[in-house]
């Protein structure tokens, strides 16, 4: 555990990192404040690596952090959402241990903004917003795709190493 | 091949990708100039607007203005707003049936419905 508490510090920065492109990167489907997802990849990676309770630990703690830094308080309820229903969607994924690190990413990136919709319809108090569901799950899904695909190089070059 | 990607995630994500892209040519298809547009407060309608005539709307809360939604060439787009975080005015005016603004921390919602029908389309352009 000693060991992990240095990585798990270093994959913060690497998420906060992540944060804060993403905040930079106009995403407006409609909705306010709903992210792209591209802290996904810390996600996937400690997953891979140091596991699930981690991977857990650091997506909790980098949407507190990163709501405070970067966004507001409707940004962390959004990401919150979507960065548990993600997280929730990948470990399961993962378990069945059928399917590769590109598929468990891109339920994750699907997830993400399934979740960050949800909370914005109840937000808004308004289900209508749902009308774009198609684009951002899609926007979700080519975002966790290749998320996925830069995993699972890092994982299949240096994944034993960490 | 075999590590990377294997025979149920091509299947899978075939699927999931096919559906998606139908759902959206499917909804892009959808797409109408709409007829007026519903501005909503705290969940509940506010007022009703034409997208026909070019005019100003104040989105009052107590008395206080709180968004100003601006009509143009069958065009909602929200020119002002009371919010800190000023996202509802950077989005890009709305025209089509479905669409929509939204503006969080005021918790107000302005949303494109009905279809214009015959020659509108054209005035709107
Ligand atoms: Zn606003």
């Amino acid at each position: 555990m000693k060991r992990n508490v240095a990585y798990l510090g270093m994959y913060l920065a690497l998420a906060l990192i992540c944060s804060y492109v993403e905040s930079l990167i106009p995403f407006y489907f409609g909705i306010p404040g709903v992210k792209l997802g591209l802290t996904n990849i810390v996600v996937v990676l400690l997953l891979y690596t140091l596991g699930a309770k981690e991977a857990f630990l650091v997506s909790v703690v980098r949407i507190i952090l990163a709501g405070f830094l970067f966004g507001n308080p409707f940004s962390i309820l959004y990401s919150l959402s979507g960065g548990a229903l993600s997280f929730l969607a990948m470990y399961v994924l993962k378990r069945t241990e059928k399917l590769k690190v590109v598929t468990v990413s891109v339920a994750g990136g699907v997830m993400h903004n399934t979740g960050q919709l949800i909370m914005a319809a109840l937000v808004v108090e308004n289900y209508h917003i749902l009308y774009y569901i198609p684009v951002l799950l899609t926007a979700g899904f080519i975002t966790g795709f290749f998320i996925g695909i830069l995993s699972q190089e890092i994982i299949l070059r240096i994944g034993n190493r960490i | 091949m075999n590590r990377r990607f294997g025979k149920t995630d091509f299947i899978v994500l075939a699927v999931v990708f096919a559906v998606l892209v139908f759902a959206v040519i499917f909804t892009a298809f959808k797409r109408k100039q709409g007829e007026f547009v519903v501005i909503s407060l705290d969940g509940e309608v506010y007022r009703e607007v034409p997208l026909e005539k070019d005019q100003e709307i104040e989105i009052k809360k107590e008395g206080i203005t709180i968004n100003v939604l601006d009509i143009r060439e069958g065009k909602a787009d929200m020119r002002k707003a009371s919010c800190p975080d000023k996202l509802c005015v950077r989005q890009k005016p709305v025209s089509k049936s479905g669409e929509s603004i939204v503006c969080l921390p005021n918790k107000v919602v302005v949303e494109v419905k009905g279809e214009a029908k015959g020659d509108f389309d054209s005035i709107a352009r």
